[in-house]
């Protein structure tokens, strides 16, 4: 066997998904815009989505947020540099942990969950009983999730963010022994409008790659058990390596100079 | 029957997976008000035949008329006329397991707008008692019905909008003969009361012979027998044999590996 020849068909079918995705996440992007709209799924999506996803959401953001404060210390502690925490825990919770902890997290419960839920639509001919009932299956199934975790992550994030900097408070406060007032002021002044609009433009970008690849590959889904099983890996990894391959481009477009 | 336009005119049909051919040229119309049919091994392509008229599958070639109109190309509003048209039993029935029985049902008249959900419940229970469930299984998820019952929520749910054409694809596949023989009473009853053209495919011959006022063979992608429910028994066809008396010697030759 050629292996030039195998990496080459490797590489062909590489780009041959790539484009199935795009044109798909067109398609989905036009169906979101044009009318009609199906308000009463999109409000379902995002309470299954966001309020449903606050409680691992919440429980990441806290976490993370006392840890860093404690690595943080022990790091900073020996350049005598403590008075950084406060900054650091802002800066990163605000910047970059939020949204990708959120991003990551939510990837797992919900691309996952919409992967299972279209792909067994899709083998039990669902999806075709809603083409015959002249339904698009694309404005029924695909544009509610789309706009729902689109405009849901960003809320999400918010929260994790606040939760974030409080872990931090925290441990700062009644672990390390800082002063509240202090520490709350070296937050608020280091924070800036930009920190906190990059993070939720993240977590835009994120909620849209998350809910598109739970659509594609639960719609594109195999038939039987291990199809749909398969259509949910495949969804929560491409999901999550999206998520941190455009964390940097977003991040490269908002921070470089 | 109408000797006009036929209600379904298809020709050339013609679609491939890869190498395997599954419809290589199939030809047939369906008068308004018929029932045709189509009978076959699995894997012959009967699935494939009425996805492809519902627009499921795009076929590879061939022409697909509803009422003189030229089904392919269709998109948007056109296109969702010529559907309105369609109704399908699917064969595991297909209802949507987060809706309950009577929104499965009311389904179209709810997305199509044309009613208020309170009219929709009241006009999906007056269909729930055409195919013989009372309003109690109204409210109740698909899950929690039998399969016989599942069937017949189906059927509602396919004729709900008064749909001109119905395509059943197995209707009486995996039920019990009574269960079967109450089934294809009702397709009779509904198709005679709503006087509907309905094209079916099916492995029972019981199932033929109660709804069937013609019958096509399909073998390899194509129709080799066609004609009518009478004459099925006397079809001077070794292929048609075989299949209404399920043997398995004869010319349709299974793809099973002798031991």
């Amino acid at each position: 066997m050629n292996p030039l020849a195998a990496v080459g068909r490797t590489f062909l079918a590489f780009l041959s998904s790539t484009g199935r995705m795009a044109l798909f996440a067109g398609l989905g992007i036009f169906h979101c815009i044009a009318p009609p709209w199906y308000t009463r799924l999109v409000l379902r999506q995002i309470l299954d989505i966001g309020y449903f996803s606050l409680p691992v959401v919440g429980l990441t953001a806290v976490f993370t947020g006392m840890v860093l404060a404690l690595q943080s210390y022990t790091g900073f502690s020996r350049f005598e540099a403590e008075g950084a925490i406060a900054s650091i825990v802002v800066l990163s919770v605000t910047r970059e942990l939020g949204p990708v902890l959120a991003g990551l997290m939510v990837a797992g419960r919900v691309g996952a969950a919409i992967a299972a839920e279209i792909g067994t639509m899709r083998v039990t001919e669902q999806i075709d009983a809603l083409t015959t009932l002249s339904t698009n299956p694309f404005k029924y199934l695909v544009a509610p999730r789309l706009i729902a975790a689109t405009v849901t992550l960003p809320i999400l994030v918010l929260v994790a963010d606040i939760i974030g900097v409080m872990g931090g408070y925290v441990v700062s406060i009644h672990k390390l022994g800082f002063n509240p007032t202090s520490y709350l002021a070296n937050t608020f002044d280091i924070l800036e409008v930009m920190d906190v609009v990059s993070g939720l433009v993240k977590a835009a970008v994120f909620g849209f790659l998350i809910a598109l690849m739970g659509c594609y590959h639960g719609y594109h889904s195999k038939r039987g058990a291990q199809g749909v099983g398969q259509a949910t890996t495949y969804a929560v990894v491409s999901g999550s390596i999206l998520i941190l391959t455009f964390n940097y481009i977003v991040t490269e477009m908002f921070f470089s100079r | 029957m109408s000797t006009g336009t036929p209600k379904i005119h298809v020709r050339g049909l013609k679609k491939s997976f890869g190498n395997k051919v599954v419809l290589d040229g199939i030809d047939f119309d369906v008068a308004a008000g018929e029932s045709l049919v189509i009978i076959g091994g699995s894997g012959s392509g009967k699935s494939v035949t009425i996805k492809c008229i519902l627009g499921l599958i795009q076929p590879d070639a061939g022409t697909i008329e509803i009422d003189g109109t030229n089904a392919a190309g269709l998109s948007g509003r056109e296109r969702d006329t010529l559907m309105s048209k369609f109704g399908m039993l699917f064969q595991g029935g297909a209802l949507f397991d987060s809706m309950t029985v009577w929104e499965n049902v009311a389904f179209r008249l709810i997305q199509e707008r044309s009613h208020s959900r309170r009219q929709a419940r009241e006009a999906a229970i007056e269909t729930l008692g055409m195919v013989g469930l009372g309003g109690d299984v109204a409210d109740l998820l698909p899950s929690e019905v039998s399969g016989g019952m599942m069937k017949r929520v189906a059927l509602a749910r396919a004729i709900a909008a008064r749909p001109e054409i119905i395509f059943f694809d197995e209707p009486t596949t995996g039920l019990d003969p009574i269960t079967a023989d109450v089934i294809n009473d009702l397709i009779v009853s509904v198709r005679e009361k709503l006087g509907l053209t309905t094209v079916s495919i099916t492995h029972d011959m019981a199932s033929v012979r109660k709804i069937a006022d013609r019958v096509a063979m399909i073998h390899h992608g194509q129709f080799i027998w066609t004609g009518s429910v009478d004459a099925i028994d006397n079809s001077g066809s070794d292929y048609v044999d075989q299949f209404i008396h399920g043997r398995a010697e004869g010319p349709i030759q299974m793809d099973i590996r002798k031991p």
